[in-house]
């Protein structure tokens, strides 16, 4: 299944946030949103999975989904969004408990997806136990249980520390590189985006339009940490959002 | 001057940190005891001031023994409980109705709040003529009571649910009713059960308004008669009575806190 956005346009109020979106997210791919704050890459991403409404434009879902897809469109959070009272295993079994699965099966599937999340020896513990990292992975094996169409995340590492980061950004490349997904992914931060992305798509300061889209040739499994061609990329992308960060960081807010 | 000046850095964060002392509560009630033992004893407390706490001692004795105290405090805990019951799981129900639409809340928020403030004391002849002059007129005041603070309590903690969990269940396919119950209920469980303990106080405060009228048995109706007789003693060893029935619920709040919100950090 692939995700394609039609004229997309935005408005909260009299304010435009996005203008003039279009754009495809192939199937199987991972595409990354980068753009300086406030300038509407999250609320494309909310539009993205049907929890807003576009003020003008369709988002189209093109195809059909996986096989056992319980939620085609899943998200994972920045602030991870785990019910503080229920343990790790009990956070991946809501997503499921909806699905009339049975016992056994959503069994299987808990298991199934703590392992390739390596979190099968924490199961049973509560999200104040784990640290952010952990947390995180949480959210992701949840995220992998409904077995999505597309993941949408909407900047999943920035309320981590650099090196948990690191970690995380390696787990996320193995299980793109065992199961390849389609997934959009929101960041502000460069190096997460060439990291990851087949596409990098940047959008200007708000009302948000497409600047460029630069798409990344090199197989996600040979990007390492400090990469000299990726830095060539990612000085490309701050040489664009250089002007357009330093201005939408003069902007008074005014929300 | 190779030889410089050391001093040890002054300590500065000492204090604001609440700690635990659970002896020193006791030890302020044995102190203020004993206070007045002493002065009612030595006479600079008077006779009709303030009764001697070993007397008050001999009166909760002698209301054990006579077995008037079972025949007391079974009515009083039964019009307690199922008084609470109605009132509280009303609240609850109300209150989670008015965090979750925007239409029953427009309609009942500013009825709840010209109805908090109604001293329900007040009411207590009202309920007499609706629901007649026994049980359940007392069971109504009670319910009364501690519905209005109970209502309060569940809107604000179904309003303080975090927004981003709720988001996440929609965002999952959840269904209105497991979002309810799995994630709205649970997330309001902290405020809910803090406003259960204004609530109880007040039905317990209310407990003994009930009892003024058509009751012959309950710590509210012993009181009551030993305040008519200017029976100090008694009057007093009915306040204990109720103290520590306040002290026990609060307790038993406490524990189900611990039970049912062992996952806040």
């Amino acid at each position: 299944m692939q995700i394609r956005l039609d004229g997309i346009r935005h408005v909260y109020g009299d304010t435009e946030v996005l203008r003039d979106i279009s754009l495809t997210v192939e199937e199987g791919r991972i595409a990354c949103l980068v753009g300086p704050s406030g300038c509407g890459k999250s609320t494309l991403l909310r539009l993205m999975g049907g929890l807003e409404r576009p003020s003008g434009g369709r988002v189209l879902q093109e195809g059909d989904a996986p096989d056992g897809c319980l939620n085609p469109l899943t998200y994972v959070f920045q602030d991870f969004a785990l019910l503080p009272w229920r343990t790790a295993r009990g956070n991946i079994s809501l997503v499921l408990e909806d699905h009339g699965l049975g016992r056994a099966e959503a069994a299987r599937i808990i298991d199934d997806v703590l392992a390739r999340t390596r979190l099968s020896d924490f199961a049973g513990a509560l999200p104040k136990q784990l640290s952010g990292g952990m947390k995180q992975r949480v959210a992701i094996a949840r995220a992998l249980a409904v077995n999505p169409a597309v993941m949408l995340l909407d900047e999943p590492l920035s309320a981590l520390d650099a090196q948990t980061r690191e970690l995380l950004m390696d787990d996320l490349i193995a299980l793109w590189t065992r199961a390849p997904f389609t997934a959009v992914y929101v960041t502000h931060n460069l190096a997460e985006a060439v990291r990851l992305g087949h596409k990098v798509v940047v959008l200007s300061r708000r009302p948000g339009e497409i600047r460029e889209i630069v798409e990344i040739d090199k197989p996600l499994s040979a990007r390492g940490y400090a990469d000299a061609e990726l830095d060539a990329v990612q000085k490309h992308l701050w040489e664009l959002m250089r002007e357009e960060a330093k201005a939408a960081d003069e902007e008074l807010v005014d929300v | 001057m190779s030889e410089r000046r050391a001093e040890h850095v002054p300590f500065r964060g000492r204090g604001f940190r609440p700690g635990h002392h659970r002896w020193v509560g006791a030890l302020v009630f044995a102190l203020l005891i004993a206070l007045a033992e002493w002065g009612t004893r030595a006479g600079w407390i008077g006779q009709l001031t303030l009764p001697r706490p070993s007397d008050v001692l001999a009166a909760l004795g002698e209301l054990w023994q006579s077995g008037l105290f079972v025949k007391h405090m079974i009515p009083s805990l039964s019009r307690l409980v199922i008084g609470a019951a109605i009132g509280v799981s009303l609240g609850v129900s109300v209150g989670v109705l008015i965090g979750l639409f925007t239409f029953v809340r427009a309609g009942l928020v500013p009825l709840v709040a010209a109805l908090f403030p109604i001293p329900k004391i007040a009411l207590l002849p009202l309920f007499v003529i609706w629901f007649g002059i026994d049980e359940a007129s007392k069971y109504a005041l009670i319910a009364f009571g501690t519905f209005t603070p109970t209502v309060v309590a569940t809107y604000g903690a179904v309003d303080n649910v975090d927004r981003t969990l709720i988001r996440m269940g929609q965002s999952f396919g959840l269904s209105w009713g497991s979002i309810v119950r799995k994630i709205v209920l649970p997330g309001a469980m902290p405020g809910i059960l803090s406003g259960l303990r204004i609530s109880l106080a007040i039905g317990i405060i209310l407990l003994v308004a009930a009892e003024m009228l058509g009751a012959e048995y309950g710590i509210g109706a012993y009181i009551l008669q030993a305040g008519s007789l200017y029976d100090l003693e008694r009057l007093f060893a009915g306040v204990i009575i109720l103290s520590v029935l306040g002290v026990t619920v609060s307790a038993g709040i406490g524990a189900a806190e611990r039970r049912l919100l062992r996952w806040r950090s």
